[in-house]
């Protein structure tokens, strides 16, 4: 199952301070996320870090709270949680797209009646996106269904698309309901935001507690506008250094889950601090937060600053405020990452944490690269893969490269913005040159296979390297497809070659 | 928001060793079969006892809410190993389902487990076949991980399953668990997906959080449910917030 420790360069400035919160109000059922038995677990045990609270002279004692402690406490209109409380939480933001959607609507309407009303019809954010592209009928009847239920609530956000043959002849259309939700401004600091689908928890990059939820929690939070949450206990991720020229954050999130495990973050909160995260843009952070939910991770917080609101700027009118963790706030464990001793990785087939060097895996021979969703079809991510490119020297790919630009902003961009050191060539001029296939339309598309006649879908069992986020058994189609997990520069790299590559091959 | 108590059909070749605390309903104590499919299998499928129990989440709601969850559940057991993800209870390609309309809630009944590699010789639903014979699945750690998608218990629930022992479980697959009622979530206190085979006949205990192996004869220690337990015990996130008080009642 998980990478085994074996100490290698990028282990060695490793530490681990593990303290053992035994916090009585935990259930059991969210203890275990460690399976000891099989597992070396390379650590050092320092003494603790935190200093003890004192005693306040009055009596009532308050306990230091870390960020995702204070943003829920806010939210439920306490002064004060404790990791492992239930607590009646108002929901700032839902979202839901076409594969939840309707069963959401469905509960809803059976829980609150036929004639029941949304609890407000500006927090309730529905993002068609993920079989869109596709002539499954029932698919886009999916499609129909949000639109008859958007219709009857007067839902203010509800990114439509009809003409399925041509997605700029929609001017509502966005694409991928993570990225939509960050460019249309629905994701602001100190804020409680549930969304139909995993990776709502790359939110968690503007500073607010962000996770995915079931159909059945999203009607509930339909109709009532809040929904009983657990507080869960926050690890602590502290990355410094200068961020080397061949990494990107999606090599700083395959390291960790690598470490960690899939079930390493289990019911817990993932912090991301120092000075790397500090220097990260905005998708660069979305990407780190977007893999939580790969360590088994329930939101992942990164603490808001000039970056935070110098991309908010002009996107949202709705007044927010960052909350911050304490200096006493107390987590379950911290890890210190030296971002200048990692190196490319990739996660191989069939998990998240099956972490490995990137350069260890050059003889593996790929079928096909992907280049797209939440995870890696960004701006920023196709802006790293153009660079790649470039930087061979007009090398043209070697495997069928696919790229899905994860919203109609994405695809614009990558058709418009000028590549760094290109001469005013844009993305898309440098995939054309080096051979990938045309930018299809934005959605999640074969990210997670989908109908069978979706774009890039992995139809025969082949060998791909990814942008994305899971590579568990038949996740992208195949049932016998292998995926390698990687950042853009390795993707693009690999796609050079024909085989998993370092992308330090074309970038150094 | 339901919980079954699986009627129970027992080889007449095996010994009952565990106690009279067995909450056998009462139509089946007189129904002792051999294991022979089709008509066996229909033995296993839920059933609505006679006792004053239990509605399913997509039923029409009984005007009172008195909903007493199972004591517990019987059957054959299916094992699976770890880490076993949303994509492989319900690949992507079915997801265009939706679980609140009956006849798309059928059909995901037909394809749970659908996405497990072949290494599985025996599959959870037989091919053709819409309901599956084992009505207990036993899993490893960090069961349900992957993606929040609801359709995995319910694909579960619909299949005809009625509770999951894993080591352990991922989080939203856990919650999703306990808000549709579709499939009851334990956790056992050992790696019992080494312990038994798919086809045990296995019993489970809910107030005495135990597991018992008929087939092997060894009795195993599951965890409480802890926290969902109210939840469980209103009827599921709804019937829960009805009852404290967090939404009106119907």
């Amino acid at each position: 199952m998980a990478s085994s420790l074996v100490p290698s360069p990028s282990t060695s400035f490793f530490h681990t301070t593990k303290k053992d919160l035994n916090l009585s109000s935990f259930s059991s059922s969210s203890q275990r996320c460690h399976k000891h038995a099989s597992r070396k677990i390379y650590c050092s045990v320092a003494a603790p870090q935190q200093t003890q609270r004192t005693p306040s002279t009055t009596g009532s004692v308050k306990t230091a709270m870390t960020m995702t402690e204070k943003i829920m406490a806010r939210a439920s209109e306490k002064q004060q949680v404790r990791p492992g409380d239930n607590i009646w939480t108002n929901v700032d933001i839902l979202m839901t797209h076409d594969v939840c959607g309707p069963g959401s609507i469905g509960i809803f309407k059976k829980e609150f009646g036929e004639d029941a009303k949304v609890w407000d019809r500006e927090k309730v954010v529905i993002i068609p996106d993920h079989y869109i592209f596709t002539s499954d009928e029932r698919a886009n009847r999916n499609v129909d269904i949000l639109r008859d239920f958007c219709n009857e609530q007067d839902i203010k956000y509800f990114y439509d698309i009809k003409d399925l043959s041509n997605f700029k002849a929609n001017p509502d259309y966005k694409g991928v309901c993570h990225i939509a939700l960050a460019q249309e401004g629905h994701c602001r600091p100190g804020e409680v935001l549930l969304g139909t689908d995993s990776h709502t928890c790359t939110a968690g990059a503007f500073g607010q507690f962000a996770t995915g939820i079931g159909n059945t929690d999203a009607g509930f939070v339909l109709g009532a506008g809040k929904l009983l949450l657990k507080v869960p206990p926050t690890l602590r991720f502290v990355m410094d250094g200068e961020m080397p020229d061949y990494l990107l954050a999606k090599d700083l999130i395959l390291q960790i889950i690598g470490e960690i495990t899939v079930a390493g973050a289990t019911y817990k909160s993932m912090e991301f601090v120092g000075s790397t995260v500090e220097s990260l843009n905005m998708e660069e952070r979305m990407t780190l937060c977007n893999m939580v939910v790969e360590a088994g991770g329930k939101n992942g917080v990164i603490p808001p600053d000039s970056v935070t609101y110098k991309y908010l700027e002009g996107k949202t009118s709705v007044p927010y405020e960052s909350v911050y963790s304490d200096q006493q706030a107390r987590f379950l464990s911290e890890y210190r990452f030296d971002v200048t001793k990692l190196e490319p990785l990739v996660a191989k087939p069939h998990s998240p944490d099956n972490r490995a060097l990137a350069r260890e895996c050059k003889d593996v021979k790929i079928n096909r690269v992907y280049i797209g969703s939440c995870t890696g079809g960004k701006t920023e991510d196709f802006m790293a893969a153009a660079k790649v490119f470039l930087a061979s020297g007009g090398k043209k790919v070697k495997v069928p490269t696919f790229l899905v630009p994860a919203t109609q902003k994405v695809w614009m961009d990558v058709y418009s913005l000028p590549v760094p050191g290109s001469g005013g060539k844009t993305c898309s001029q440098i995939f054309e040159e080096a051979g990938c296939d045309t930018p299809a339309s934005p959605s999640c598309g074969a990210c997670l296979g989908g109908p069978k006649d979706t774009y890039a879908r992995m139809n025969e069992p082949q060998v791909c390297v990814s942008t994305t986020n899971r590579n568990f058994p038949g996740r992208m189609g195949h049932r016998e497809g292998e995926i390698y997990l990687a950042s853009p520069y390795t993707a693009a790299a690999s796609a050079l070659t024909g085989y998993v590559t370092d992308p330090r091959e074309f970038l150094q | 928001m339901a919980f079954f108590s699986s009627t129970a059909t027992v080889p007449q070749n095996l010994t009952f060793v565990s106690s009279n605390k067995l909450s056998f309903s009462p139509s089946s104590t007189t129904s002792f079969n051999f294991v022979s499919f089709p008509s066996f299998q229909s033995k296993f499928c839920k059933t609505i006892t006679s006792s004053p129990q239990i509605t399913r989440a997509h039923a029409p709601p009984t005007p009172s809410t008195e909903t007493t969850t199972a004591s517990s559940f019987h059957g054959l057991c299916y094992v699976v190993g770890d880490n076993i993800d949303t994509d492989q209870i319900i690949p992507a390609e079915h997801l265009t389902l939706v679980p609140s309309k009956p006849d798309e809630y059928q059909k995901l009944g037909s394809f749970a487990l659908i996405g497990l590699p072949d290494s599985y010789t025996v599959r959870f639903v037989e091919s053709g076949e819409t309901k599956t014979k084992y009505s207990i699945i036993i899993g490893g750690a960090n069961f349900g991980c992957g993606s929040s998608r609801e359709h995995a218990p319910v694909a579960l629930g619909a299949s005809g399953a009625a509770a999951v022992v894993a080591e352990s479980y991922a989080r939203i697959f856990f919650r999703n668990s306990v808000a549709t009622g579709e499939v009851y979530p334990l956790e056992s206190e050992t790696r019992l997906c080494e312990e038994c085979r798919t086809g045990d006949v296995v019993t489970v205990e809910l107030a005495e959080n135990r597991l018992i192996n008929h087939t092997s004869g060894k009795e195993y220690q599951l965890k409480p449910i802890g926290d969902a337990g109210p939840v469980i015990e209103a009827g599921g996130i709804f019937a829960y917030a009805r009852k404290t008080g967090m939404i009106p009642t119907r």
